[in-house]
Order: C-alpha cells, then sequence, then structure tokens
C-alpha cells in the first residue's frame, strides 16, 4: 500500500511537470466541443427560398410571409414555372422552391386541400431533409389553424400532431455533447494511461521497475487511480461547456451522471493500459488507441448512426463498444431524466468491462522485458 | 572463501540466430568486485539481464543471492541492486524525488540506509532539487547508484556505470565500488574500458558471447604470453603499416601515443626490428619493451 501511493505520487509529479501533455488532456476536449457545438449543426439559417405563385392571391401571400418569418428562410425571387426552379438551384440561388397550385386560395376557402408542392436541392441530403420538414410543419400549421377555425373534420386536412420528445427544436448540441463527451473521454483517457505506460517502457525506466519488487497491479493500479482523477474532471468539464454554451440539461439526478461518468473512465483508462501492454513505443500505443478507438467508437457506438440500422455483424461489434453503453446512459440521465432502473443493465455492463479489463492487463502485464 | 552470492552455470542466450551468450559460466563472491570486461556486443547486457531476472536463459542455470531469476523472480528482485546500461531514472523528477521513489519501491527510506549510501548522496545533495534530467552524466550515475543501492542490495548489477562519463569522475566512482566492497556487497560491473578492469577483484574477458578467461587483471596481464615492444616515431601511421608488412610481425596496433608490437613465437629480434625501420628513413624512431596490459592480452587472445 505504501508503494502504491509511491507510486501515485511519482504519477502525479509527472503529469504536473508535462505541460504539454496537460494541455492537450484539457484543451483537446474543449476545442472539440465547440467545434461539434457551433460548426455541425442540422438547423439550417437563412436558406435562400423561391416562389411560383400560379394562384397569386391573399391566402398564398399569407403562407409566404408565414415561410419568410421564421429566419429559416429569405425571400430569393419568383420564377413563373415551376420547371425553372431547377435553372435557380443550378446558378446556385436558391435551394427550395415553394409552388402553389393555381386555384390555392379558392381550395383553400372551400375546405379542400389545396395544392402545393416543395422542389429541394437534395445535392445536400441532410439539408434538403431539414427544409422540407420546416416547410411541411410550417405548411400543416398554416392549415390545421384554419382547420379550427372551420371546424371542419375534413379528412383531407387531417394533420398529425407531432412532437419530438425531448430535443423539441432538435439542437444538435443536444445530439453532440452527449456523444463527444463520450468518445473525447474514451481516447483521451485511454491515450494518456497508454502513453504513460509505454513511455516508461521508451525510455527505459520499466527496466528498472521490473527489476524491483514492485507488483504488476501495483504499477497499473498507480497508473490508474491519478488519471482517473484527471479524466474526471475532463468530463466535468465537458459537462459544463455543453451546459453553458449549448444549454444541454441535465435533467436527471447529477449525483448519477458523475457516478457513471466516474465508471466510463475507468473502462477507458483500463481499455488504455491494456493497450500499453501489447504496445512497445508511444507511436505504437497512440496508433492503437486512435484507430481501435476512436473510429470504432464514432461509427459504431449510436452516436451518429442508429445502431438498428446496421448490418448484425456490425450491431454485434457495437456490443463491445463501452461508448455505446455510455451514450444510452447519457442520453437518459442528461435528456430523459430517467433514473438508474431504466439503464441498470448498460451501468452493469460497463462495470464488467471495467472489471475485466483490469484484470486482463494485470494477466497481460509482461514481468520481464520483451525481447 | 567467502559465500557465492552469484552463479552462473552454463547460461546460454540466443536471439533469433545470433548466439548472444554462449556457455557463459562464473561465480562471485561475497564482497567481490567482479568486472565483465569485453567490447560492445559481446554479451554483457544479456547477462546482467538474466541475473537480474529480466530475460530468461535457453540454457544454463543462474543463482542470485541464493535465488533462482528464474523461478523466484520476486526473491532476486528483493535483494539486488540493478543499474541499466543507459540511464534510466526519472528525467523530470530532482534528485531527491528519485531517490525518494526507489526507496518506497522498496518499503524503505533514505535514513533507514544512509550510513550505506551516505558517501555517494553527500556528492549529489546540493543537485537534490535539481531535475535529474539537468544533470551531468557523472552526477547521473551517482545518483542512478544511490537509488539502485538504497535498498541495500546483497548484489549489485551495474552494466557499463561509467560508459559516457568524464575520467574524474569515472575515478570517483570507481572508489566508491571499492568502498562497497567492504560492506559485504557482491558488485557484478561490466565496462569497455580495459584500465578500469585492473580495479575489479576479478575479471572476466569476454568476446562474442564467450568467455575467453577468468582471473585476477595482474595475473591476467603477467600472463601475456610474448615480449610486448613499444615504438613511436613522427610518422605514426606510416610505422602501423610498415610494421604490420613486418614478416615476423604477429600483431601491431596503436594504443595511446605507442604502437604495441608482438612478435611472432621464436622470431623475436628488436635489432632487427630497428635496422628494418631505420631503412625506411623514420625520424625520431623509439622503441623500448613494454609492460602488457589487460588490453594486449584481450587482443592477444582475441587474434
Amino acid at each position: 500500500m505504501k508503494r502504491l501511493l509511491a507510486f501515485i505520487q511519482k504519477e502525479v509529479w509527472h503529469i504536473l511537470r508535462d505541460f504539454r501533455t496537460l494541455v492537450v488532456v484539457f484543451g483537446l476536449p474543449v476545442i472539440q466541443v465547440l467545434i461539434f457545438g457551433f460548426a455541425i449543426r442540422n438547423e439550417v439559417e437563412n436558406v435562400p427560398v423561391v416562389f411560383c405563385d400560379k394562384s397569386g392571391d391573399a391566402v398564398t401571400q399569407a403562407v409566404i410571409s408565414k415561410v419568410l418569418a421564421g429566419g429559416n428562410f429569405v425571400y430569393a425571387g419568383n420564377i413563373s414555372r415551376e420547371e425553372a426552379a431547377v435553372e435557380v438551384f443550378r446558378r446556385g440561388e436558391a435551394k427550395a422552391a415553394v409552388v402553389f397550385g393555381s386555384d390555392f386560395g379558392k381550395r383553400y376557402h372551400g375546405g379542400e386541400s389545396p395544392q402545393v408542392q416543395f422542389l429541394i436541392d437534395a445535392s445536400d441530403p441532410n439539408t434538403a431533409t431539414t427544409i422540407r420538414n420546416y416547410l411541411t410543419g410550417i405548411l400543416k400549421g398554416f392549415l390545421k389553424q384554419k382547420q379550427e377555425e372551420k371546424g371542419l373534420q375534413n379528412p383531407m386536412l387531417m394533420v398529425p400532431e407531432v412532437r419530438m420528445l425531448y430535443n423539441e427544436s432538435l439542437s444538435s448540441a443536444k445530439l453532440f455533447v452527449p456523444g463527444i463527451l463520450v468518445v473525447i473521454l474514451l481516447v483521451v483517457s485511454a491515450m494518456i494511461t497508454s502513453l504513460s505506460l509505454t513511455r516508461e517502457k521508451e525510455i527505459g525506466t520499466m527496466e528498472v521497475l521490473l527489476a524491483s519488487p514492485l507488483r504488476p497491479w501495483t504499477i497499473i493500479l498507480g497508473k490508474l487511480a491519478p488519471y482517473l482523477l484527471i479524466s474526471f474532471f475532463n468530463a466535468c468539464v465537458i459537462l459544463a461547456l455543453g451546459f453553458v454554451v449549448f444549454n444541454v440539461p441535465v435533467k436527471g439526478s447529477l449525483g448519477l451522471l458523475f457516478a457513471e461518468s466516474l465508471l466510463f473512465v475507468l473502462v477507458a483508462l483500463a481499455l488504455g493500459v491494456f493497450l500499453s501492454t501489447t504496445s512497445r513505443s508511444q507511436q505504437e500505443a497512440l496508433m492503437k488507441s486512435l484507430f481501435a478507438l476512436l473510429m470504432p467508437s464514432i461509427l459504431l457506438s449510436g452516436f451518429l448512426f442508429p445502431i438498428a440500422n446496421m448490418p448484425l455483424p456490425l450491431q454485434a461489434l457495437s456490443t463491445l463498444m463501452p461508448a455505446r453503453w455510455f451514450i444510452v446512459i447519457l442520453r437518459a440521465i442528461m435528456l430523459q431524466g430517467t433514473g438508474i432502473e431504466a439503464f441498470w443493465q448498460e451501468t452493469l455492463i460497463l462495470a464488467a468491462m471495467a472489471v475485466l479489463l483490469v484484470a486482463a492487463s494485470i494477466k497481460k502485464f509482461k514481468i520481464r522485458l520483451e525481447e | 572463501m567467502g559465500k557465492i552470492n552469484v552463479k552462473a552455470e552454463g547460461l546460454e542466450k540466443n536471439y533469433g540466430k545470433v548466439q548472444a551468450v554462449r556457455s557463459v559460466s562464473f561465480e562471485v563472491e561475497e564482497g567481490e568486485l567482479f568486472g565483465l570486461i569485453g567490447p560492445d556486443g559481446a554479451g554483457k547486457t544479456s547477462i546482467f539481464r538474466m541475473l537480474a531476472s529480466l530475460i530468461l536463459p535457453d540454457s544454463g542455470t543462474v543463482r542470485v543471492a541464493g535465488f533462482d531469476p528464474v523461478k523466484q523472480y520476486q526473491d532476486v528482485r528483493r535483494r539486488i541492486g540493478y543499474m541499466p546500461g543507459r540511464f534510466s531514472l526519472y528525467q523530470d523528477l530532482s534528485v531527491e524525488e528519485n531517490v525518494q521513489f526507489f526507496a518506497s519501491v522498496f518499503g524503505t527510506s533514505l535514513s533507514e540506509n544512509y550510513e550505506l549510501v551516505a558517501d555517494i548522496y553527500r556528492q549529489i545533495e546540493p543537485f537534490r532539487d535539481r531535475k535529474a534530467g539537468a544533470l551531468s552524466g557523472g552526477m547521473k550515475q551517482k545518483l542512478a547508484l544511490c537509488c539502485a543501492l538504497i535498498h541495500k542490495p546483497e548484489v549489485l548489477l551495474l552494466d557499463e556505470p561509467t560508459t559516457g562519463v568524464d575520467p574524474v569522475s569515472r575515478k570517483e566512482f570507481w572508489q566508491m565500488l571499492k568502498r562497497l566492497k567492504t560492506k559485504g556487497i557482491s558488485v557484478v560491473v561490466s565496462t569497455p574500458y580495459m584500465d578500469e578492469a585492473g580495479l575489479c577483484d576479478r575479471i572476466a574477458l569476454i568476446q562474442k558471447g564467450k568467455i575467453l578467461r577468468i582471473d585476477a587483471p595482474e595475473r591476467i596481464s603477467e600472463s601475456f604470453p610474448f615480449g610486448l615492444w613499444l615504438l613511436r616515431a613522427r610518422e605514426m601511421f606510416a610505422l602501423l603499416t610498415s610494421l604490420r608488412k613486418y614478416p615476423h610481425a604477429q600483431s601491431a596496433y596503436s594504443f595511446g601515443e605507442d604502437i604495441h608490437f608482438v612478435f611472432q613465437k621464436g622470431k623475436e629480434n628488436p635489432e632487427a626490428l630497428k635496422e628494418y625501420l631505420q631503412g625506411l628513413a623514420f625520424k625520431d624512431l623509439e622503441i623500448r619493451e613494454g609492460k602488457p596490459t589487460i588490453e594486449d592480452c584481450f587482443m592477444a587472445m582475441d587474434s
């Protein structure tokens, strides 16, 4: 125990003196969160839109001003025929065209379903989908208002009311902050432990440690403990950033969130230790943490792409990703505000991963020099 | 005779096709300063690592402080002090922090064994707050020795501790080793410097993984089987070339300011050699008989 404490103290000295690594460990996550939060968004703003108003009455005018009112769209002119939209798109002057049927106003007043067409430039499918959702929403809202005024029960005018629960405005920060928290924590944590262990191999101090009576578990726990604190602090910084800058809420228990983050950080650190037992140099450890952790965690954790849509082998692979389970937990606590009863299975899986990884690392730890 | 603290028998170690250590056997007594002498790549580091339980021999047996480094490595590791060939302390920690860390690793403290390391520690103490990485080569080695001694080991394994160290520090370092002997510690030390060989109690000359000979250094130099002649002239390189061309030459090599020359067996005739060289018009030619050193013995055994 005294040896373990001495080892931990030594690690703390290393950490505090390595200013550059500290900057990377704490600076990188902050920069990443800001980039993801600000630059990568699903919301669209100021989309240029043209109108083809074949009806040309007060009703279509009302719809047009409603479309332009929200700030999502800006007026980019009128076209006489819908075919002209293609030209406008090609010249890059507009991304969407709204085409009203010739008797839009008449049908509207007569209680019939008026005809309207959206032409959207889908060369960027994600933006196109968002534009469609916005336009449909605006139009449906308009028609629904009319329906209620007249008390009509015309089935043609029936509009489903959709609410996006937990993220009403579909804000991308709410999607990204938990995802980024997970991926950054995983990679940074795994990287610092694996680098710190392989560094000892590179500079030769591992040879002296091996020739001493230190046991593998002392070395491994001595590496884990100080970095657990650092990574946990890192998690808090990212969470605070999400809350302050992007208004990502924490609806559930804050204590539970911290406890689960600590568990996840432990898994990530143990993963780093495990990687380092199979690496001889810092470079090898770095490559392994980047390729074996970063890409799979982004692609297979359900952070960006829904797991249910993946082919079965990839779904199976995704169950091995600690990030997958932690994202479920995070979304549940932060956005849904549910308690442990909703994700005790995921918690158990993470706990099992932590225990297994630490045990495997101690077992795989080489008690002699590698030849 | 004292207790045998290190015993190696028929040690073999291969790296792929390279035979790094070939049937090496030796014994080191309590309080003995034992030198492994040989050039780079002779297999010294491999021998140290096998003694320190860091690599496994392919065959042969080892006992260090009474334990087998293969099976009882934990017992061995508690009883040895090991200094690898490369400086292997934490460069970003201060002198004091390094000492403190290694003391705790061995479950002891500086004050507990202060009497043993006092000599050495006093020399590095003025730099106690300096980072180990910022020390001079000699100071680094003294610090490493201090860390290796902190737990009062029975066997001290020092792999080329004076390589890259200035001559004054080298001398001080060897004086420290001499004092350690008196505390009953067995010291195994390797060096590529032949002049340091003479400071050991016994030495093993190693070449290409094989021990050529084990004996006290003076006995090794006494047993030099030939007459040794030291030559000097203004044109040293031409002299060396001419000596090598001389029909009765056994060997000729540069050594400091002289060229060491050995005649073939039974052909020793310095007068004839002098005539031969004078015929070649060397200026300031000097020929005198010399006392063989360990290096001469090494060269003789090697050829």
